[in-house]
């Protein structure tokens, strides 16, 4: 099935979620969801006969910077408000059609609930999601940094108003 | 080089001074850890193939820290590995030597602007006795490294400090 063609066997067989729209501004289509539905529609997606997204190809966290921009004292920029944006991309491989899938969250309570217990690979993507840009997974099993050092304090790199520490265990962080 | 210039009395004696002897035979057998980081590694084991032949120099990688003499930094060292191999570097026995290999274990590499999670140069946690340049050194580059170090242990002494 297309994209289109998904979207609206959702919007027909499962009325709590035939309001969503997708995402013009993404090159490649996605459904956008809020965050309380998304465990809904990741059901309907992995569970139906007709969709079976039985592969979970990757999950990426975006930081979309579009909230109010402050300059604060030392010229750096700081974000407030705005929101981060989670791509879920899904395929079927025993129907073999594809799905994209985003949820928007505001930049100060970035909670998304996990999709572990449903695809157990998004364990790592979730853990990744959670280290760079610093989304909060609810239910995540395991809910750590996976390639910054676990007592890494100085936030979450891939957000862009991150500022690099001066130091990490005494060792000089700057060139 | 060697012993060979040293002077033969009779048959089978060599005739030489204990530095020169220990400073041969520490240089002659130059175990490394087995231990590999990144692209670099790929390059080190190279060297250590049969084609470029580490072994004729005496390197050997060895499993353990506690039974080797040099450590090949051969990669970026991030911050989160950067205190895992000071803690490699303290458990080799003295006296021990460091290579650091390409521009990431040199310098910072490409990593050095925007490299949030790199350490700028593995010489800011453990002291560094040849720097081999490259992204990544060809095999000739380490060896050469490698005869650059052998040179220093042959210009070393018990009673004044090396220069």
């Amino acid at each position: 099935m297309t994209f289109e063609e998904i979207k609206n066997y959702i919007a027909e067989h499962y009325p709590s979620l035939s309001d969503l729209d997708f995402d013009k501004s993404a090159s490649d289509k996605a459904l956008e969801v809020t965050a309380d539905k998304l465990i809904d529609l990741m059901s309907v997606l992995y569970a139906d006969s007709a969709l079976k997204m039985d592969n979970l190809i990757l999950i990426s966290a975006v930081d979309d910077f579009n909230g109010e921009k402050i300059i604060i004292e030392d010229g750096s920029t700081v974000m407030k408000g705005g929101t981060l944006s989670v791509y879920y991309h899904l395929e079927s491989l025993s129907l073999r059609h594809k799905f994209n899938v985003v949820v928007r969250v505001p930049r100060e309570s970035p909670d998304v609930p996990s999709v572990t217990f449903i695809w157990g690979g998004a364990n790592f993507n979730e853990r990744e999601g959670y280290d760079m840009i610093g989304i909060n997974f609810v239910n995540h099993p395991n809910l750590t940094r996976i390639l910054m050092p676990y007592d890494w304090e100085a936030g979450y790199p891939l957000r862009k108003d991150y500022k690099n520490p001066e130091f990490y265990q005494g060792m000089k962080v700057p060139y | 080089m060697g012993l060979l210039d040293q002077k033969f009395e009779n048959e089978n004696i060599v005739i030489t001074n204990l530095e020169d002897l220990l400073n041969w035979s520490r240089l002659s057998s130059l175990w490394q850890v087995g231990f590999g980081l990144a692209c670099c590694a790929i390059e080190m084991m190279a060297t250590s193939a049969s084609h470029y032949d580490f072994d004729r120099f005496g390197v050997i990688p060895r499993p353990s820290p506690r039974q080797s003499d040099i450590i090949i930094i051969s990669g970026t060292v991030t911050l989160k590995m950067a205190t895992r191999v000071k803690r490699l570097y303290e458990q080799i026995p003295d006296p021990k030597y460091v290579i650091s290999m390409g521009s990431c274990a040199n310098c910072g590499g490409p990593y050095w602007e925007h490299g949030y999670h790199v350490l700028k140069g593995v010489d800011r946690i453990i002291p560094v006795d040849v720097y081999v340049p490259g992204c990544p050194p060809r095999p000739e580059a380490l060896l050469e490294g490698l005869l650059k170090l052998q040179e220093k242990i042959r210009n070393e002494s018990l009673v004044r400090n090396a220069s």
